[in-house]
């Protein structure tokens, strides 16, 4: 459960390389990027295991910020420090920010119609879908996980109901049971 | 979007705007969609610097846009600037919205991620790691719930559900491109059938 990008392990080639792949991942990721990340970092080019990118994860969530702006900064700067970071967040950020704007000036041409707003509602619902699938995927990082699975399937229904269903703001819950799951996971840890 | 609103958007004004966002930046722990209500008490009743269609529609172009969900921020940004009157205002208001969400935060991250990856055999740093990894999993199942309810939690909406969970289960078990899925929901929606 080494953390580190071991040497034979495939890795972005240069800050052109990390500028391009963001680029191109940020540009699939219609309804947010989570679910793209996780299937081309993991399952396509695989830089990170599915391990490493929920540990990841948990960072990006838990730092102030925008999560997959957090999840770049994390990544690029893991292989090319300070550079990689801001070369995987421009990648993340100025072409999909070009398109957003051309959208709105198209939008505001065909705001009335209702078959627009259909088709963006029904992308979101997709879009939302997705996002459960990148969940169910992430499972199986639970396997190894030093907590045991009794202990994991309990945080990880307590994390999803307290905010789905009981709207318990996010800091609480990151917080809250976060700090329990920690303190379970360090007694447990070998010292 | 029609700008309904004619602001005259000085120096000071500009620097609220900014000032506030970079504010924002370390409260937005959750992501730039924790920071909603607030943007909304913010930019629409404080200011009334957009009108609530403004609001509502530069959120949802950034939900159904590819990229991170944080330009949502940008296109606030921009909306405000074309109500102060121009193009150049615009990518003006684009521009501070996004330096100050996103510079504090920056910094921050980027350092701390930096020192747990130095420090990632350290007992403590592992213990959040692996404390962590099971609320994460169910985070990120919530953000799917909420999302696919977006419209409203009452029953008529079971098309939009069954959409959701059928799409979760093929991008789970199959290999097929989420462009498919996403121009699949897109052309439903478009048909009325959802």
């Amino acid at each position: 459960m080494s953390s580190s990008p071991a040497q034979d392990r495939p890795r972005p080639q240069s800050l052109t390389d990390l500028f391009v792949s963001f680029t191109l991942l940020a540009l699939q990721g219609f309804g947010g990027v989570l679910a793209v990340v996780q299937r081309e970092f993991v399952e396509k080019k695989r830089w990170l295991t599915t391990e490493e990118f929920v540990e990841d994860w948990a960072v990006a969530q838990v730092m102030p910020g925008p999560n997959v702006i957090n999840l770049s900064l994390i990544i690029g700067g893991r292989y090319f420090g300070l550079k990689g970071a801001m070369a995987a967040m421009a990648g993340m950020l100025v072409a999909p920010l070009l398109v957003v704007l051309t959208l709105a000036l198209i939008y505001a041409q065909f705001a009335n119609r209702p078959e627009v707003a259909g088709a963006l509602r029904g992308m979101g619902a997709v879009a939302a879908g997705l996002i459960g699938a990148t969940a169910l995927k992430l499972i199986k990082a639970l396997k190894t996980n030093v907590l045991g699975w009794r202990w994991c399937t309990a945080f990880g229904l307590a994390s999803l109901v307290t905010i789905a269903a009981f709207r318990v703001p996010l800091v609480y819950v990151i917080f809250g049971l976060g700090g329990l799951a920690c303190t379970l996971a360090f007694r447990k840890l070998q010292p | 979007m029609s700008a309904p609103l004619q602001l005259v958007f000085g120096t000071a004004e500009w620097l609220e705007f900014f000032l506030h966002y970079l504010t924002l930046s370390l409260l937005a722990v959750g992501g730039g969609i924790a920071t909603i209500p607030d943007m909304h008490r913010f930019l629409v009743e404080n200011h009334q610097w957009l009108t609530e269609a403004q609001f509502n529609a530069s959120i949802a172009i950034a939900q159904a846009a590819p990229g991170p969900n944080v330009l949502f921020i940008a296109l606030l940004g921009w909306n405000v600037g074309l109500n102060a009157g121009s193009y150049l205002n615009g990518f003006l208001g684009v521009f501070l919205a996004m330096a100050g969400i996103l510079i504090p935060s920056t910094l921050l991250t980027y350092n701390a991620a930096q020192w747990g990856q130095r420090n990632r055999e350290r007992r403590s740093v592992r213990a959040f790691k692996q404390g962590m990894a099971p609320i994460v999993v169910g985070l990120i199942m919530s953000t799917s719930l909420i999302l696919a309810t977006t419209s409203g939690r009452s029953l008529e909406h079971w098309p939009l559900w069954l959409m959701s969970g059928i799409t979760a289960l093929i991008c789970w078990r199959t290999k097929l491109h989420i462009l498919w899925l996403l121009g699949a929901g897109a052309l439903m929606g478009w048909l009325g059938l959802a």
